[in-house]
């Protein structure tokens, strides 16, 4: 049974405390409650699918970083992990995923075929998925412990900590997406 | 993306268009897949539905072609191991051993009884993690998530005895031509001994929670079933064929790593049912556990790997202190390490059923062509004619049950 | 061992004549060659005489082989299987490398289907008579057939890896040096 001194909570964020009231940016507020409650997709092909099943059942269990619910719809889902090797067949159903999340959505290629194709150099692999889609953050390995995978979870987390609330309608981001095509 | 609809040709389009039912209800079309959370891979299934009920089915995969035949032409022969671990990612020591069992079929080279018995053990362990999987998420897939997290726990005691044997968890690349590449130390038979005295507890109260549940009962029994005939004619192996009732292992009609010392059941079923071939794995798993027990107790002292200095890299400080040594070692590194050209083709029981490796050599330092037959490509070609006429969620449960490995379908 | 090996080779020579030729035992399994038009016949008569009984049909897999006379570039090798005396065979067909056609032999396994498909994926070996043979681990739009021998294992129009890096040098490359 947990005690309360097993219930971690989130550090409170900079800003102004008085008696009564808290003030702090709403940047640092929004980027704290997306960080604790990232609802992942988990988009699983291979070998790394296997190792994430290993994440999120209960030995490694990714609910502890606020990823309790897997939602495989993609339109109620903030977190794109892509696990294993993506064909050229398959690119385009990635691509139609991702286009289906809405803002904000954010994507870890996990493990090296995601990543940069990996060891499949060949006529049918895509060579990473950054062909295809944007992505945040990187996790290597072939394929990645769970740790790993977790330590991607956590990176991407300070990710969306700092990232500011109007960053998704800057000029940049457009001129990435319609670098990839996506509008 | 009207490109991902279904083009107007095609013959489900025609049977939509006949096919009018009295109520004034029509026939749909079910895209299951390719990324559809219940199927535990990637292939595309288009159902066409009357309401709940599937009257047809066409499967596409290729989804994950990673092109490995391809690859093992452009590789040297102990560098297929990587690829071999990719395909059944479920087991793969199991690919591993039988890669290496292939090459030294090939190579005439006879293993000392020592790596023998520790390829059973490694191999029944990699039986028993294939087995979980399945098992248990057939019992998420009707609704009992339980299970699952509960083995899944022990799983990782598996992944612990790998990582203690040779470093990785998932994709072990385990094992040499003629052997291993190092010793299993102490830490690696005390693990094993723990995992099985402490696992037939585990799997007895995962069994005693889904065997006789009468939901569970009720959502597999008669479900996604396939009669011997037929399975033989889809070229079915291993559980799913034993689940049909055909007594056919590997392990037994052609031992290979000494299986023939060692005495454990092959568990058949009746109906060929999705409940069968959960009680199939289940009781595979005690067979595999009374395996390793009976390897363990028997495991005979000697070397761990064969005396063939032309295939097996020779220890570090000979290479340094020893010019044969440093001179095998450049050749093995380099790849240099020609294989006489023949033909052989090697068959063990892998987690799904026949693993086969065809190799084709031509005396040159890789193979000419490497053709794996793998289990899962040869029965999910089956699945259809397994749900034809049963109801959507029974082809989840059906799908599940037959534990289709996508990166050993696509090859 | 209950049936013998020249027990099937007296077998089907005498059914078959010259159809049937190379008996020889490579390693653990009695390997011939069988004539490409009669590979339906010969299976058939593998799998329905009361003698051979080769029930169960392994695996289906194509060979490309460039360096042979033009009408041995392919090969189709079947594998099967005798269940009740336990015994393996494999016999090749040879095919002409313009043209290479074969018989499909879904009549008789089913599960011959796909490993046809890919057979002619992989090769573009055509079966003759088969359902429905189009590709199946490959996109539909491709047109190579990338496990014969000329075909690259690498995708040609990849931009990503530059070769210079990875220790490797395009003839193309190479020109520009010696230029």
């Amino acid at each position: 049974m947990s005690t309360s001194s097993d219930i971690k909570m989130v550090d409170t964020p900079e800003g102004i405390e008085g008696q009564g009231f808290f003030a702090t940016k709403l940047d640092t507020v929004v980027g704290l409650a997306r960080a604790n409650s990232l609802w992942p997709l988990p988009f699983a092909t291979s070998c790394c699918g296997i190792e994430f099943m290993a994440t999120m059942a209960s030995h490694y269990d990714v609910a502890r970083f606020g990823s309790e619910r897997m939602s495989f719809s993609p339109r109620q889902a903030d977190m794109l992990l892509v696990m294993g090797t993506i064909a050229k067949k398959m690119a385009p159903i990635l691509r139609q995923v991702y286009e289906q999340m809405s803002e904000p959505r954010w994507v870890i290629a996990v493990g090296a075929c995601a990543s940069s194709g990996g060891i499949f150099d060949t006529y049918s692999v895509l060579q990473g998925i950054d062909k295809v889609i944007p992505v945040d953050i990187y996790v290597p390995g072939c394929p990645p412990r769970p740790e790993q995978i977790l330590d991607g979870i956590m990176r991407l987390q300070e990710l969306v900590k700092s990232e500011s609330v109007r960053r998704r309608s800057s000029p940049e981001y457009q001129e990435l997406l319609a670098s990839y095509n996506i509008s | 993306m009207s490109d991902l609809l279904l083009p107007p040709e095609h013959r489900y389009a025609k049977m939509i268009e006949q096919r009018q039912n009295e109520d004034g209800s029509e026939l749909s079309i079910l895209n299951l897949g390719p990324t559809h959370p219940a199927t535990h891979g990637i292939f595309q299934n288009i159902l066409l539905m009357d309401g709940e009920r599937i009257l047809d089915g066409e499967g596409t995969v290729g989804y994950i072609h990673r092109a490995f035949e391809k690859i093992a032409e452009n590789r040297p022969f102990y560098q297929i191991t990587p690829l071999t671990d990719r395909m059944n990612y479920c087991s793969a020591p199991i690919n591993n051993m039988g890669w290496w069992m292939t090459l030294e079929k090939a190579l005439d080279i006879e293993v000392p009884k020592r790596v023998q018995y520790m390829r059973v053990i490694i191999m029944e362990l990699a039986r028993i993690a294939d087995h979980i999987i399945c098992n248990s998420v057939l019992g998420v897939d009707t609704g009992a998530l339980t299970g699952f997290l509960y083995v899944f726990q022990y799983r990782e005691k598996i992944y612990e005895i790998y990582e203690e044997i040779c470093g990785a968890r998932l994709t072990t690349n385990m094992g040499r031509i003629g052997g291993f590449e190092r010793d299993w130390s102490p830490a690696a038979f005390r693990k094993i001994n723990e995992f099985l005295d402490e696992f037939p507890k585990i799997w007895g109260e995962f069994e005693s929670l889904l065997t006789r549940n009468r939901i569970f009962m009720d959502r597999t029994i008669d479900v996604g079933p396939i009669s011997a005939e037929k399975a033989m004619s889809y070229g079915f192996t291993g559980p799913n064929l034993r689940a049909a009732g055909i007594d056919y292992d590997i392990r037994v009609m052609k031992p290979y790593s000494s299986y023939e010392d060692f005495e454990f059941d092959v568990p058949v079923g009746k109906s060929g049912d999705t409940y069968d071939r959960f009680c199939v794995r289940n009781a595979e798993v005690w067979e595999s556990l009374k395996i390793i027990r009976q390897a363990v107790d028997k495991m005979p002292e000697g070397p761990f790997h064969a005396n063939v200095p032309d295939y097996y890299l020779p220890p570090k400080e000979e290479v340094y202190n020893n010019m044969e040594a440093l001179i095998y070692h450049f050749k093995i590194v380099m790849g240099e390490v020609p294989v006489p050209k023949t033909e052989v083709y090697h068959a063990v029981e892998g987690g799904n059923g026949e693993l086969g490796f065809y190799l084709i050599t031509d005396g040159s330092r890789t193979p000419y062509r490497l053709h794996f037959r793998r289990p899962c490509f040869i029965y999910y070609q089956a699945f259809n004619d397994m749900v034809r006429g049963q109801m959507l969620s029974d082809a989840i449960a059906t799908l599940s049950s037959l534990n289709v490995i996508a990166g050993e379908l696509d090859a | 061992m209950a049936l013998k090996t020249s027990v099937i080779q007296e077998k089907l020579e005498s059914k078959f004549g010259d159809k049937v030729t190379g008996f020889t035992q490579v390693k653990d399994i009695f390997s011939f060659e069988v004539a490409p038009e009669a590979n339906n016949e010969v299976m058939r008569f593998l799998k329905e005489d009361p003698a051979l009984r080769f029930n169960f049909l392994t695996d289906v897999c194509g060979v490309h082989y460039p360096d042979e006379q033009p009408e041995r570039q392919f090969a189709v090798v079947y594998h099967m299987h005798n269940w009740f005396d336990n015994i393996r065979i494999r016999f090749k067909c040879f095919l002409n490398g313009e043209n290479p056609e074969i018989d499909t032999v879904t009549g008789l396994f089913l599960g011959a289907n796909w490993q046809e498909r890919e057979t002619y994926d992989f090769y573009g070996i055509i079966f003759k008579g088969h359902p429905q043979l189009k590709r199946i681990l490959n996109m539909d739009e491709m047109v190579s057939f990338p496990l014969r021998k000329e075909f690259p294992m690498e995708d040609g129009g990849r931009t990503d890896k530059d070769d210079r890096f990875f220790g490797r040098v395009t003839d193309n490359a190479t020109q520009i040096n010696q230029e």
